[in-house]
């Protein structure tokens, strides 16, 4: 603010000149800067969702259209044969199911964990707090490169190795410190005077936890939950490092096995990668206010 | 002071009902078991020497020792920069820009940011597949390159090595700049307005506004865009797998990359295991800035 203060005299003057001619062609020009604005904007967001458009398109064509014109040209052709293809030879199907029975209880028993220690570290003046919360968040952000070998070692000597439950063990374990970060903070900041009318009341810490503190933290969990599920279901890498059959493989590694098995069969891999996506665009339209929400609370500010 | 507060601590301490504890641990257990106890792990095992079958075989600093005669090392570190700077360069900026255009609240608003936040759900592998079909000799790209007349320019964009790299970047970059985009709205909410009609009053240019309001109002959000874009740029790895496995001839290799096929396709686990540290050592200074902020916000 104090950089910009010389320049103040100058602008008085300006400013008694200008309010007849703003009032003159003002509206013009802001319909101007409107247009433009739109056509700015417009023109982003097609070629936004141009690979998207495409992708579509190419998903309903035939392998002999694509074969014969070329995938960039314009279609010749309608059908659900690539989805069919995808879906059912391509063991999309058997991939969703392992997706979900993979994403559901992850997502579910990491926010269960994480709201657990959450509401201990938040509510609670627990000896060495700050230290267990950093130690939990600093877990999270390691690069999981480290985790990949002795991770998939870990697993083969419990005998979980190729197996779903190893696959949710390592997403819980990997994801939780970061949910207990976001969600201690936002539990931190609900008033100490509800918990003290509880405690008088006679509730005890699970009371608490149960009655008063998570149904207070709904709006954290909900964006918590968008969020981390189209996380888990996107993951590609724990997926390759701990499974190795085909038939556990969830949906984004079965997605990289139908680009090799299908090769150059493009209908039935955009097919394919519009079967993936569909879950996550479903989680992202229907809680969308809660996912961005999502998206800023993991933001340290 | 100090002792009366630390006294004070100990009392409550001892008051914390044990299902309380237990409600720590049991979370702080499972971090332990899945990812504190498999880092030391890691630690160690890139001071050996193993296949995965017998033991391993204990050769000190031996791994280090090679990665400084290994060339696909070198390029593999050259590119992990470079995707840092341009990955992370471009998708804040890009990002920002995208923000500070789309952050006033107006008719269609809501649809351009949807627009440009959508890539961000998907998979990197679903994304990469979209990109790959672009990028096909026969592909959108190629044609509409040959359609506006610039057909000389046509590539066979992912087998080049000269394009390959590129063309991996690009597709991250267009899932991740709306996700960049939404922390800079945030940020850009949270500016005080009175501080632009001050400035408006003292006639200060757009340039000036933006230099000396909406920049230092946004030094919190660029340091946690920085934080999230290095951490991103040092675990992409969906995407190039997808696209090229690294290739062709390691010209689009990452760190995440080649430590993923020497510890799984070559297993060399040991080998492996150096590079991984390789990578957690240039992520450590901005996971240590990362814990101070958010120490700070703890309090």
């Amino acid at each position: 603010m104090t950089v910009t203060q010389p320049s103040a005299p100058t602008t008085v003057r300006k400013d008694r000149a200008t309010p007849p001619r703003s009032r003159a062609n003002g509206p013009v020009s802001r319909k101007w800067a409107t247009a433009g604005f739109h056509i700015g904007a417009s023109a982003l967001s097609v070629l936004w969702l141009l690979p998207i458009v495409l992708v579509l398109v190419t998903s309903t064509r035939s392998f002999d259209d694509i074969a014969a014109n070329g995938l960039g040209s314009l279609p010749h052709s309608f059908t659900l044969d690539g989805f069919r293809q995808a879906w059912v030879d391509g063991g999309q199907e058997r991939a969703l199911i392992n997706s979900m029975l993979v994403s559901v209880p992850t997502v579910l028993l990491s926010l269960l964990l994480a709201s657990m220690a959450a509401f201990a570290l938040s509510r609670y003046e627990l000896p060495l707090r700050r230290t267990l919360l950093l130690l939990m968040l600093g877990g999270n952000l390691l690069p999981p490169q480290i985790l990949l070998i002795p991770v998939s070692k870990l697993t083969e000597l419990l005998g979980l190795y190729d197996s779903l439950y190893a696959l949710i063990g390592v997403q819980v374990g990997f994801g939780v410190g970061f949910y207990v970060f976001v969600l201690q903070g936002f539990m931190r900041a609900i008033p100490a005077e509800i918990q003290q009318a509880a405690v008088i009341d006679g509730a005890g810490p699970w009371q608490l936890y149960r009655r008063i503190i998570m149904p207070l933290a709904r709006p954290a969990l909900a964006a918590l939950c968008a969020l981390s599920f189209t996380w888990i279901f996107n993951d590609l890498l724990w997926a390759i490092t701990v499974l190795r059959t085909d038939s556990q493989m969830p949906i984004t590694a079965s997605l990289l096995n139908l680009q090799g098995q299908y090769v150059s069969m493009w209908n039935v891999i955009a097919a394919g990668s519009v079967i993936a996506a569909v879950p996550t665009v479903i989680v992202f339209l229907r809680f969308q206010r809660h996912f961005v929400a999502g998206l800023n609370l993991g933001a340290v500010k | 002071m100090a002792v009366f507060t630390a006294t004070r601590v100990r009392r409550r301490a001892t008051g914390v009902p044990p299902v309380v504890l237990a409600f720590v641990l049991v979370p702080l257990l499972a971090e332990t078991f899945w990812v504190f106890w498999p880092a030391i792990q890691g630690f160690y095992l890139s001071l050996t020497q193993w296949d995965g079958v017998s033991a391993p075989k204990f050769i000190g600093l031996g791994n280090y020792r090679e990665m400084l005669g290994d060339s696909v090392f070198r390029t593999a570190v050259l590119d992990t920069v470079l995707w840092l700077l341009l990955f992370g360069g471009l998708s804040a900026v890009l990002g920002l820009g995208a923000a500070l255009l789309l952050q006033q609240e107006r008719r269609g608003v809501g649809f351009y940011r949807a627009a440009l936040f959508l890539p961000v759900v998907f998979s990197l592998v679903a994304t990469a597949l979209v990109w790959q079909a672009m990028y096909q000799p026969d592909g959108l790209i190629n044609k509409t390159l040959e359609g506006v007349g610039l057909g000389s320019l046509t590539h066979a964009w992912l087998a080049d090595q000269g394009t390959a790299f590129y063309a991996v970047i690009v597709p991250a970059l267009w899932r991740q700049i709306g996700y960049v985009m939404v922390l800079y709205l945030a940020g850009l909410k949270g500016i005080d307005p009175v501080l632009y009609e001050a400035a408006k009053v003292d006639g200060a240019t757009r340039w000036q506004q933006f230099r000396n309001i909406t920049m230092p109002q946004l030094s919190s959000v660029n340091a946690v865009v920085l934080s999230v874009i290095v951490i991103d740029s040092l675990r992409s790895f969906d995407v190039v797998w997808a696209l090229t496995r690294g290739g062709p001839y390691h010209s689009s290799e990452l760190l995440s990359t080649y430590m993923y096929s020497t510890a799984f396709q070559s297993l060399r686990l040991g080998y492996g295991s150096a590079l991984a540290v390789v990578i957690f050592l240039l992520a450590f200074g901005v996971i240590v800035s990362y814990l101070v902020r958010a120490f700070r916000e703890a309090d």
